[in-house]
């Protein structure tokens, strides 16, 4: 709900993504020998926040709580592995659209079912599809089963013969991750300050009204739904590529309570605020694992401070420092 | 298929669906009279069955471990409404769910440091470990039985204690409006506390008189949490009527699932779920 941006808040979000993006440079002096790792592990955490950002759209500004977002991330997934012949790369151009058509359908579907709901009954019912979702996999003989399918050869990206960009390198991959990332926020930004945008943040707060002036909230709901969905299988797309290995766990219920984790935490309805989520939560996980067996402690620690004094999330603190320091004398 | 077969699995379906009941009554309390989704709910459960596990081994009694856990599971839900879950009422359902999930982290590892990883059994007790005979070859279990009775006996109970009682009444009036009830000088705060130490010594009990038929595992809280949301929903938000009927619906979908379509037993659940929302988007008792 938040359009507008302080200008402080702007400049140091800036400051964070340059320092993102510089990562494969400052990265190799500082951590060496772990430098690869963390590569493919801030990657990782890149595709992540792309699928909570997604679920900020719904949570966020269209007011719609899904517990079964990670079922389009799944599927996006799956639909890499579906496409991907058996020893052979699949083509970028054929594997990516194919993924979000099918996402996309698939959201259209699901969401024109589920908005009839609302409040915590929405909440089960994309529950419900998401554990559908991930019972279709998890039982049919379709892509493995249970044990998941493993995408043996990345797909290629390539233009008359001409290798462009190589998704093999862990470097290229990064940036690839990184530019999705970027560009999905830009294009959720123009959407929100678009008239689309500005009913869709209005039915979040007010759903009669927003009927009430004339508009459709139904429409618009789905739409942001099915927008949602195919950016999360986007997300789960990339997650596959990365991996090389897809499994019926990606879609189910636990991958979409920790992404609506990271939205909360984050401070919803700010689109920047579940990528820092995601960011504070991969980064405590992996720092919590390594310091004791026992993470789970600090970590739930941890959010309940969070709750308890950051009723906004992390972003609501972040605005709240910059616009008092732009007001102050 | 003979009907002695069907039998059986008609029971079993009951009874887990009584099981089911005595965790999803607490959930659909606590949200219809407090407002709170409570996603640490199942970790009652959990502490009940490990509660039972762990008091069965030292006192060499099930039926002593059950009782002395009641207690445990009440007191742990009566401190951590004390604490944490009274900060939130005036706040955001968001603020809950995350709230809770935090708490499911911390008693999941507590349950590590405490017990382990390791999966556990406990031993029916001696005098309970009979069967019913029902034709030359198939039999059921008394226990079954005896859990489904003394499930069937709370239900009871919880019905006549909100139907004919005036504490009952402060929880119907709380339900329906939770304001008024405050402005007509009721204890609101002791209610609240009251409701969420009972749904929580109810998930403990089911959690601990289960224990002889089902394993005590790690995560176990979660996969009841999640049916007991579907069960809650279902009948409709802060209907135990509903919860009840729910529970009934999806123990037995769940038992016959497994049956005759074991490959997509989960998804009989869930699709029965989906169904019933879109035909009545509110549950079936709201």
């Amino acid at each position: 709900m938040t359009s507008h941006i302080p200008k402080r808040l702007a400049i140091l979000l800036l400051v964070l993504l340059l320092v993102l993006a510089s990562f494969p440079l400052w990265g190799k002096l500082v951590f060496a020998a772990k430098f690869t790792f963390l590569l493919q592990k801030v990657t990782g955490i890149m595709i992540l926040a792309l699928l909570a950002m997604s679920l900020d759209l719904l949570v966020g500004s269209a007011g719609l709580v899904s517990l079964g977002h990670a079922a389009f991330f799944g599927l996006g997934g799956y639909m890499l592995a579906l496409a991907s012949p058996q020893y052979d790369a699949a083509s970028l151009w054929v594997a990516l659209p194919a993924a979000l058509a099918v996402t996309a359908a698939a959201s259209l579907v699901v969401g024109f079912l589920s908005i009839r709901t609302s409040g915590i009954y929405f909440i089960m019912v994309t529950l419900a599809f998401g554990q559908m979702g991930y019972f279709f996999f998890n039982d049919s003989k379709l892509a493995g089963g249970s044990d998941g399918a493993t995408i043996y050869v990345k797909p290629t990206v390539a233009a008359f013969g001409v290798t462009l960009i190589d998704l093999d390198s862990k470097l290229s991959f990064f940036y690839v991750v990184l530019g999705a990332l970027v560009a999905s926020y830009a294009l959720l930004r123009m959407l929100l300050a678009s008239p689309f945008g500005r009913v869709v943040s209005a039915i979040g707060v007010n759903e009669s009204r927003v009927q009430g002036l004339g508009f459709n909230p139904m429409l618009y709901k789905l739409v942001a739904f099915t927008i949602a969905g195919t950016l999360a299988g986007l997300a789960g797309f990339l997650a596959a590529t990365q991996y090389g290995y897809v499994n019926p766990a990606m879609l189910g219920w636990h991958q979409s309570g920790h992404v609506l984790v990271m939205v909360i935490l984050g401070g919803m309805g700010t689109l920047f605020g579940p990528v820092l989520g995601a960011f504070i939560l991969e980064l405590a996980h992996h720092l919590f694992e390594s310091l004791t067996d026992h993470w789970l402690l600090p970590m739930g620690a941890m959010i309940i401070a969070i709750v308890l004094l950051l009723p906004k999330g992390v972003a609501g603190l972040l605005i709240k420092w910059t616009t008092e320091k732009e007001d102050g004398p | 298929m003979d009907s002695w077969f069907f039998l059986i699995q008609v029971l079993n379906g009951i009874q887990y669906g009584l099981l089911l009941f005595l965790v999803a009554s607490g959930l659909t309390l606590i949200f219809g009279i407090m407002g709170i989704i409570n996603l640490a709910h199942g970790a009652f459960y959990m502490l009940g069955a490990y509660l039972a596990y762990w008091l069965a081994g030292m006192t060499g009694s099930l039926i002593a471990a059950v009782l002395l856990s009641l207690p445990i599971a009440a007191l742990v839900g009566y401190v951590i409404e004390a604490l944490l879950v009274r900060t939130l009422y005036r706040r955001d359902h968001l603020d809950q769910v995350l709230l809770t999930y935090g708490l499911i982290l911390i008693f999941n590892e507590a349950q590590r440091i405490l017990w382990g990883n390791d999966v556990h059994g406990v031993a029916m007790p001696t005098a309970l470990a009979w069967s019913v005979k029902l034709t030359e070859t198939l039999s059921y279990p008394a226990y079954r039985l005896l859990l489904s009775a003394v499930c069937a006996v709370l239900a009871v109970a919880m019905y006549l204690v909100i139907a004919k009682t005036r504490f009952g009444m402060w929880v119907r009036a709380g339900a329906s409006n939770r304001d008024m009830v405050a402005a007509l000088g009721i204890n609101v705060k002791l209610l609240f506390g009251v409701v969420f130490a009972v749904g929580a010594a109810l998930a403990g009990l089911a959690g601990a008189i289960s224990t002889p038929i089902s394993s005590v595992a790690p995560g176990m809280g979660d996969s009841v949490l999640i049916l007991c949301f579907v069960v809650v929903v279902i009948g409709g938000v802060g209907s135990v009527k509903g919860a009840f009927f729910g529970a009934i619906l999806i123990g037995l979908a769940d038992t016959f699932g497994k049956v005759f379509v074991p490959d997509f037993a989960s998804f009989t659940v869930y699709g029965i779920m989906a169904a019933v929302l879109l035909w009545k988007p509110k549950g079936l008792f709201a």
